[in-house]
């Protein structure tokens, strides 16, 4: 178990050591974003810009540009893609920058710091901007092992991390890379889309159906841009129910990426599950899961139901 | 410095920038023909332009005030990074020469002009380059306007936090913004004091003489400072019907315009030779 920031942070320590190319960049949450860890090894290579995420985003662009650094640039998912959006939108993006913005604290996972902290919004900011490159690692291999694809990625990148710890899903040998996905299982009976946080609660919930008679597959979207087209179609052509798990709204998250391309290229029923359309709140992350369901339950339950409907297709039941 | 020089190639500029506005019928005359000597200055007698074993340029230029496109475009064309002859074709669909800078453009490291973003990459820059130990400054081209963006002065308190000696923050004052006089719209006032207070070494010119941007240069030597001059401009200089004109931030020139403004700058061509 290990929070895929603490990942981050141990990536940079990592790779800090090897590479003197490496620089850091924070506004005053080091210790949260866990790039404290480089920090501390680093000091001369870790720039705190403050409380200006702003003026952060555009020093590490102007030092990308200058030539010779591989930059790191870290805040809350909430401060990085939304306060400074359109820095990341015109300055780093439409320059196409090598920059990895690395944004930790995103989804309601964030808990306690409740609905002002808690960005469910990011994944669909920053898919629309030209250029930009998405992942969302699911544990502590992914993370590392998507990082040190990063840095090579000659474009700027958004790594959605987490807060919460997540349990350890892949091994050290697994390969990961842009525009991939991972898939778990072969069952007939459904997919089930997650990403990030949410791929240890569908492998869960994977077992659970097994246990209850249905053979479902799990795909692990770690990249989100591009994603893995080819998976989701296969997928669509190969199982009977598609569901999407998410922590992000539901609107403009990788339920609607699956829908997007499920539309145009094999269309079928994706049922979302995500934020639906509200802020989230205070309390406990995995309180707040159960809260807004993003729970192994309810996938389950989303399963069960879209069976029996497939079996008495009513014009009732196609509505709802 | 040949100032006699140095004014000709301002005067061609300017003759560019209204040539570029006439046929694009629209563009930012006004805040272009306030920054011309700053700009000519840099490029033709203060820059290193030399590039470094990476192909980086060693000194490095940002215009935050992306809007005065057209001079930067017509200083890069003096310089021979774009044919000259592309400056026609500046905003026409088919061109790479865009309403504001992007990096797309020969001699150009980064996009600009959404207001108050440039400074914070300057400093990246000149950080960068403080941290490698290598040579060079970094110029920022700023408006009096521009700095109502909070990100500049989160940018300026950057300069100093870092000591960044190497980065000049240069001000268009030309006391006119969009909605009115720059006092009007946000009260910018004390200038020279706010910069002094966030850490800078600062100096007032007359940022449409070239002698007195030079003496602005020469004063600025403290190892330690981020260095900012205040260049006090008018807006839409040399074209008498522009200056101190709002209107003319940002319109196009129609041909009776256009025939008036280049006879002036044909006179002031003369003048200057004879």
């Amino acid at each position: 178990m290990k929070s895929t920031r603490k990942a981050y942070g141990e990536f940079l320590v990592e790779y800090g050591k090897k590479d003197i190319s490496i620089v850091v960049f924070d506004a005053d949450l080091a210790s949260a974003t866990q790039t404290a860890l480089f920090k501390e090894k680093f000091p001369e290579r870790h720039f705190d810009i403050g409380i200006a995420e702003q003026d952060m985003v555009g020093t590490a662009c102007g030092m990308a540009i200058d030539g010779d650094k591989k930059v790191f640039a870290s805040s809350f998912a909430m401060f990085l893609a939304g306060r400074a959006y359109e820095q990341i939108r015109n300055t780093a993006a439409y320059s196409n920058i090598n920059i990895n913005f690395c944004a930790t604290h995103s989804g309601i996972s964030v808990g306690e710091d409740g609905a002002t902290h808690q960005c469910i919004e990011d994944i669909a900011l920053m898919n629309v901007i030209p250029n930009m490159k998405i992942f969302s690692p699911a544990d502590e291999v992914s993370t590392k092992k998507v990082l040190e694809q990063c840095i090579f990625l000659n474009t700027p990148k958004y790594i959605r991390l987490g807060r919460k710890d997540t349990p350890d899903i892949y091994s050290f040998d697994e390969e990961f890379h842009l525009g991939g996905s991972k898939q778990f299982g072969k069952g007939t009976d459904g997919t089930i889309f997650a990403t990030g946080m949410t791929v240890s609660i569908a492998l869960e919930a994977k077992e659970e159906l097994k246990k209850l008679g249905k053979e479902v597959r799990v795909v692990d979207l770690y990249s989100i841009k591009p994603i893995d087209e080819e998976r989701i179609i296969q997928c669509a052509k190969e199982t009977k129910t598609l569901i999407s798990i998410e922590d992000h709204s539901v609107i403009g998250g990788i339920g609607s990426i699956i829908a997007n391309v499920l539309c145009q290229k094999f269309p079928k029923k994706l049922y979302k599950i995500g934020i639906k359309d509200v802020f989230g709140t205070s309390g406990e992350a995995t309180l707040l899961y159960q809260q807004f369901g993003l729970t192994k339950e309810h996938i389950i339950q989303k399963f069960t139901l879209k069976t029996k409907r497939n079996n008495f297709v009513t014009k009732e039941n196609m509505i709802k | 410095m040949e100032e006699r020089k140095l004014k000709q190639i301002a005067n061609e500029i300017r003759k560019d920038i209204i040539q570029m506005v006439h046929m694009a019928n629209s563009g930012h005359p006004g805040g272009s023909l306030s920054c011309v000597e700053i700009l000519v200055y840099l490029y033709h007698e203060k820059m290193n332009l030399q590039e470094d074993n990476l192909k980086n340029r060693i000194d490095k230029f940002v215009l935050s005030k992306g809007h005065a496109s057209t001079a930067y475009y017509a200083v890069l064309a003096s310089k021979g990074y774009i044919p000259k002859k592309d400056l026609l074709s500046f905003r026409k669909i088919d061109s790479y020469l865009e309403g504001h800078p992007s990096n797309k453009i020969p001699g150009v490291d980064v996009s600009s002009g959404s207001l108050g973003q440039g400074m914070s990459v300057a400093n990246g820059m000149a950080l960068n380059k403080k941290i490698s130990q290598k040579e060079g400054n970094v110029y920022c081209l700023l408006g009096d306007g521009e700095i109502e963006e909070g990100q500049v002065w989160e940018a300026f308190m950057t300069s100093h936090k870092y000591n960044l000696s190497n980065v000049y923050a240069i001000i268009d004052y030309n006391g006119l913004q969009i909605d009115g006089t720059v006092e009007s719209v946000k009260k910018l006032d004390h200038l020279f004091e706010k910069m002094t207070s966030f850490g800078f070494e600062t100096v007032t010119v007359d940022g449409n003489s070239f002698s007195s941007i030079q003496d602005g240069f020469l004063q600025l030597k403290d190892p330690q400072k981020p260095k900012c001059i205040i260049a006090k401009t008018i807006k839409g200089n040399g074209i008498s019907f522009m200056e101190n004109q709002v209107k003319w931030h940002g319109k196009g020139i129609n041909d009776e315009e256009y025939m008036l403004a280049m006879e002036e700058l044909e006179k002031e061509a003369l003048y200057e030779i004879n």
